[in-house]
């Protein structure tokens, strides 16, 4: 993944430790159940380690085989139970640190007996009452009890001009993270804020309440259907040694069966799961369901707002196209004078390009008059040294320079036709009664947006641009984002609509939305994504809530949800190729004393059957601990189309599946001869 | 190997492509009831069944109703055949007056060719009588291929539909697979058996006096209508106890292309049907091209390994360059031989030209092995569809998570109610095997069956167990199966094979029906190219090699080991 916000390092002792004793307590038979494949190691080990004492006693000579078999078994259920107690401190540590931030909001609550006290915002319950007085940000979600005051609420609705609340009535409801801008409120506290999505994300990684996801039930089975297969193979072989006269130990078919069932993947599988949604949190979004995380994987379309997502949200100059008789530099100048005084994003925007592309030097800020922007007058300007410098709507421009719309000449109304054809705003600027031009003010694509569409286009998912623009301005910025599909002048219905469409077509809809009018969309949707800043019926409606509140976030979350789903691909994959060495190694060590030719599948040329056997357990129970780091980070992911996906992760987890372990088995067996273990 | 056997092998396999189109097209009409000129012909026929039979052809049913009408069908079958062997003594066409056939024995029997296994545990001249062979077995060898049409049928709809609860109607599919595709084919079959010298009589025998002056009878029969059948249905079971070995099953090396050619044309055909209902005919050309990959390397192994010989027999003096011509009938040679081996195990046939138990190590593996595989190379006639669509089902789930999306098969998303009857389907297949052959080996009235002690007893008690659970019916030779442990454990482990298998893939074609089919799209894992195919080819290979690699170990790979080693037993 291409930013990590917050990196933890896989070797964090405050995780360790806590994880080494979370995993002996994960030894408990009732709690293993629920991964069938690591319970049945546990049983196996349990069975081998009742055998080793058998050996001790009896004195057959067996002990010390029969012991390390034992102790290497329990090893693999270890590394398993570690391997998901790892997971999960990382996954709680990242949640608290969550918690922590949030906490910075404090609150002012009214105790019992009305004595008022600093609280964090986080640590507000329902029922509490809290004062807020202008310019303090409104702590949680709530009922005003008392008072009258402006807000704004400019974070949740993008509407600027600050509304009022009062007690009683329609409008006793405020949001928290909006702010008082006058007088004191005091607010019954609704909802538990902020925190309680974090509560849930918390339940959702530790082990006890994580629900399986649909995903992991499915690849659950087939590990499970797996395991009863090498059952079957197991103890058929035991019939099958007797008529080739050969007594196979119990230690041994323990030890075939265990390192023929996925216990790789069987072992890693939940610490898979935990890590992705651990990931999702590092990129400040909360998942209210693993549920949802994987469905981010699936997404076919995704639907994006396009103000905040596609482009800056401000319309900016981009070009001044000057009329006969007059020099650019010229009309750039008059705008940049013209624009001084504006404060409006616009303004400002006229007074960077002028300043920057047209590089025309800034001039001193003083004024003999400012004309402000008014919805009657449609134009804005100062008078200066005697000039009357003017920009706005062009027929405002033009009745002020007193030009009508014929004696306008042919040029500057061709400019002004190109813009509105091209989904931009033309500004005109006029000195005195001289018309100087246009300026061309339009929307502006974020840097490296497209090549975004471009990259998940590749996966296989279409976007879809949503704006209240009209058909014009909204094909124009389609086609300069690079969008598949766009909604133009889109109402919730709209929305709606089209993505009921799309999920008949069987197709996975991804949104991100922050309105009220935005819920019943996010609902909707396969993936709804609500930002922080949104009404809270925008986050009781989504299954993830973006706390950056960051559109462009449903991107990396398709990423993180395909992600999850090819770690557990390959090590499935992984697990099953490794079982051709084993096959190899154990096979010819348990009939080679009855068929001294079976030798010839001894290709590794291990030194004994009984180093063969031990080395192969090892191994497996070793190659979980090597494979946590890459359960955790995630397989590397680029996106690219599917087949070629595919292709690389065959070739490095299926074939390297099917090498590795006779590199490795070979190289234990070594050492175990060397170190004499047998 | 020579260049002429190769030769051999590739112009089978050439005749086999060329027929795949046009039979897969014409399937395709009439399963979809389109009209062409057969169901023009047949169409009065056919609507006369229905009205005769009750049958509403326009009613379709939901996959529990197709199955059960299946099983009720198959166990009517049962019944049936059960008790015409019992009373072939009191049937008509008895001229050589045998016994009824014994209960255990009978049982095996008809639980043989319902399941479209036509294993024999008894030798069909000595035992049957002709109104046993044409009304009771032949029967079924139509009606029992007519049924895995069907349910491979059903199984495609389900692929090929979105949104739905119907499969289709199994009483209209069984009419049309037997009436269209079945009977017309086998009766121009049967002509060209009858024209390359095949016998087509009602009589027993023919008596011969030899040279020596002594008196021979020959056994005969209507031989030629049973083998077209016995081929084209992947039925497998034969007239005589030599099955295709037998010059009068068999007779030269054109009869054995049509036999071979026979068997494999309509399941391959039906793989291209297959995509021609779902919409998609790469899809049903690249589970053609993942079967023959596997059949044709199946053929090579065993080729090479029967031309490499016995390097024992060339210590004592026997010609290296024969290769090992033990079992094999000299009119066919390795290269016949070694195909219509693979062939008849690839596919869930089981008609035999050869003994594969005479076979050296590894070429005796071969036959055993693409049984176990899961009989999709390309399998019993329709039976082989399903069933590789079932890997299809685990190879897609596979690749689909590691390319990071819910996996997908033609638009259907195969979720965990798909894995867990996909699993179910899949353990069918070791557990019987495995089980009953590690419990017959331990059993010492079982192992007093085998013919040969050491490694080869055990390949030829795996044996059985494989053909029967496989439901392909060849013998490994040398095992005395009529007794009334392997009848009967036999019997079971066809019931198994077929009936519990795929009662769960029905039910998968159940749930898929009702999924939408979603559109494909660059983040969907194309599953018609050669990746797919390798991936599929693996997954297979993979499965039945994890799952039977030990007990191979200990018969036919120790023996070939052995055999490189000098070593006897």
């Amino acid at each position: 993944m291409s930013k990590d916000h917050k990196a933890q390092s896989l070797l964090d002792p405050a995780i360790l430790l806590p994880a080494m004793r979370d995993s002996v307590l994960k030894l408990n038979p009732r709690q293993l159940l629920r991964n069938p494949v690591i319970f049945v190691t546990e049983a196996v080990a349990a069975v081998v380690t009742i055998l080793f004492l058998r050996d001790l006693a009896v004195g057959n000579g067996q002990a010390g085989f029969s012991g390390q078999i034992a102790a290497w078994l329990w090893f693999t259920v270890l590394f398993a139970t570690f391997a998901e107690a790892v997971a999960e401190g990382r996954g709680r540590a990242q949640a608290e640190s969550l918690k922590k931030t949030k906490s910075e909001m404090t609150a002012r609550r009214l105790t019992s007996n009305g004595a008022e006290e600093n609280v964090a915002a986080t640590s507000l319950k329902v029922g509490d009452i809290v004062l807020v007085a202008a310019g303090e940000l409104i702590p949680g979600d709530g009922e005003v009890i008392e008072g009258v005051a402006s807000v704004n609420e400019s974070a949740i609705t993008g509407e600027s001009a600050p509304v009022i609340r009062e007690s009683g009535g329609d409008r006793s409801a405020v949001t928290g993270g909006t702010q008082v801008l006058s007088d004191e409120l005091r607010i019954r506290i609704t909802v538990a804020p902020g925190s309680s999505f974090v509560d849930r994300m918390i339940a959702l990684i530790e082990g006890a309440q994580r629900q399986k996801t649909p995903n992991e039930i499915a690849l659950s089975i087939l590990l499970s259907g797996l395991t009863l297969i090498f059952l079957f193979v197991c103890v058929a072989i035991w019939g099958l040694a007797g008529y080739s006269a050969t007594i196979l130990s119990i230690t041994v078919l323990s030890a075939l069966l265990v390192t023929l069932i996925p216990t790789t993947i069987g072992g890693l599988l939940s610490a898979i799961g935990i890590a992705g949604m651990d990931r999702l949190v590092r990129f400040n979004v909360i998942a209210t369901s693993g549920r949802a995380v994987e469905a981010a994987g699936d997404v076919d379309t995704l639907l994006l707002d396009k103000t905040g997502t596609i482009t800056f949200g401000n319309r900016m100059a981009s070009d001044f196209l000057a009329a006969p008789g007059v020099t650019q530099q010229q009309l750039a100048e008059a705008a940049l004078l013209a624009s001084l005084a504006d404060e409006t994003p616009e303004g400002r925007s006229i007074v960077a390009l002028a300043t920057g592309e047209f590089g025309i030097a800034m001039p001193e800020q003083r004024f003999d008059e400012i004309i402000a922007f008014t919805a009657e007058t449609r134009l804005s300007g100062v008078d200066r040294d005697g000039r009357r410098l003017r920009k706005g709507a062009v027929d405002s421009i033009l009745k002020f320079a007193g030009v009508t719309d014929a004696e306008a000449p042919a040029e500057f109304r061709r400019a002004v036709d190109m813009i509105a054809r091209s989904g931009g705003t033309p500004l005109a600027v006029a000195d005195g009664n001289r018309l100087l031009g246009a300026i061309h003010l339009k929307d502006v694509i974020k840097p490296g947006i497209k090549e975004r569409f471009a990259a998940l286009r590749a996966m296989g998912i279409r976007t879809v641009m949503v704006t209240g623009d009209n058909p014009v301005t909204a094909a124009a910025i389609a086609s300069e984002a690079g969008v598949d599909d766009y909604i133009a002048q889109a109402t919730p219905e709209d929305k709606l609509n089209y993505i009921r469409r799309e999920q008949q077509g069987g197709r996975l809809i991804a949104m991100c939305g922050d309105g009220t009018n935005d819920a019943p969309a996010l609902a909707q949707a396969d993936v709804g994504v609500a930002m922080q800043t949104g009404t809270q019926a925008a986050r009781e409606a989504a299954n993830m809530v973006d706390l950056d509140s960051s559109p462009t976030k449903l991107i990396e979350i398709v990423e993180i949800g395909k992600q999850l789903l090819m770690t557990r691909g390959a090590l499935t994959t992984f697990s099953i190729a490794n079982d051709v060495a084993k096959y190899f190694a154990i096979i010819p060590a348990l009939f080679v004393a009855t068929y001294p030719a079976l030798g010839a599948l001894n290709v590794m040329g291990l030194a004994s059957p009984q180093s063969a056997i031990l080395s192969a357990v090892i191994f497996n129970a070793l190659i979980i601990i090597a494979l946590i780091p890459l359960a955790l980070r995630g397989v590397a992911y680029r996106p690219s189309g599917a087949a070629s996906v595919l292709r690389r992760n065959l070739l490095v987890y299926g074939l390297g599946g099917l090498i590795l372990p006779f590199i490795g088995i070979k190289a234990i067996d070594v050492a175990v001869s060397a170190l004499h273990l047998v | 190997m020579t260049i002429v056997g190769w030769l051999q092998i590739s112009l089978l396999f050439l005749f086999v492509a060329i027929t795949i189109k046009p039979l897969g097209i014409y399937m395709a009409q009439v399963f979809e009831g389109e009209r062409n000129f057969a169901t023009k012909l047949g169409g009065p026929f056919e609507r006369g069944f229905y009205r005769l039979a009750g049958i509403n052809p326009d009613k379709e049913q939901g996959w529990l109703s197709y199955t059960l009408a299946m099983l009720a069908f198959s166990l009517a079958g049962f019944v049936s055949l059960y008790a015409i062997l019992r009373l072939q003594a009191y049937l008509p066409l008895n001229p050589q007056g045998f016994p009824a056939v014994p209960a255990d024995l009978a049982f095996n029997t008809a639980v043989s060719f319902v399941t479209n296994t036509n294993w024999q545990n008894y030798a069909g001249e000595a035992t049957m009588s002709h109104f046993s062979q044409m009304a009771g077995l032949t029967v079924h060898n139509f009606l029992s291929a007519a049924t895995g049409m069907a349910l491979a049928m059903a199984v495609t709809r389900a692929l090929a539909r979105s949104k739905v609860s119907t499969l289709g109607n199994f009483w209209v599919d069984m009419t049309r697979a037997t009436l269209y595709v079945l009977l017309p084919i086998a009766f121009i079959i049967a002509l060209g058996f009858v024209a390359m010298g095949l016998p087509q009589t009602l009589d027993a025998s023919a008596t011969a006096t030899t040279l020596e002056g002594a008196q021979q009878v020959i056994s005969l029969g209507p031989v030629a209508s049973q083998e077209a059948i016995k081929q084209l249905g992947t039925n497998g079971g034969g007239f005589f106890n030599a099955n295709a070995a037998h010059p009068f099953e068999n007779p030269t090396a054109w009869s054995n292309y049509l036999n071979i050619f026979s068997m494999l044309s309509l399941s391959a055909a039906i793989v291209y049907t297959f995509g021609r209902m779902v919409g998609n005919r790469r899809q049903g050309w690249a589970l053609i091209t993942a079967m023959a990959v596997l059949l044709i390397a199946g053929v090579a192994v065993t080729y090479w390994a029967e031309a490499a010989g016995n390097p024992i027999l060339t210590s004592l003096g026997v010609d290296a360059a024969q290769g090992n011509m033990e079992g094999k009938e000299v009119r066919f040679g390795q290269a016949m031989t070694a195909l219509y081996a693979a062939v008849t195990t690839g596919l869930s046939d089981g008609g035999v030209n050869g003994m594969h138990g005479s076979f050296t190590g590894l070429g005796g593996l071969v036959p055993m092995f693409l049984i176990q595989l899961g009989e999709v190379l390309p399998g019993g006639v329709g039976s082989g569809l399903y069933g590789m669509l079932v890997f299809a089902f685990l190879s897609v789930f596979v690749a689909g998570l590691m390319v990071g999306r819910t996996p997908e098969f033609l638009g259907k998303k195969i979720e965990g109610r798909e894995m867990k009857f996909a699993m179910l389907a899949v353990l069918i297949l070791p557990l019987v095997i495995l089980g009953f052959t590690a419990i017959s080996v331990m059993l010492p009235f079982a192992v007093a069956s085998i013919g040969t002690a050491g490694p080869h007893g055990l390949s030829e008690i795996l044996y059985a167990y494989t053909s029967a659970a496989g439901n392909n019916g060849s013998a490994f030779g040398g095992l005395s199966g009529n007794t009334l442990w392997y009848n009967s454990t036999l019997g079971i482990a066809m019931l198994l094979g077929r009936f519990a298998y795929v009662i769960p893939v029905m039910a998968i074609a159940g749930s898929l029906a009702a999924k939408v089919k979603a559109p494909a799209s660059a983040g969907t894992f194309p599953t018609d190219g050669p990746l797919f195919v390798g991936l599929l080819i693996g997954i297979i290979l993979i499965l039945g090699g994890l799952q039977f690699f030990p007990a191979l170990a200990l018969g036919p790979i120790v023996e070939h080991f052995a055999m490189l080693a000098g070593q006897t037993f």
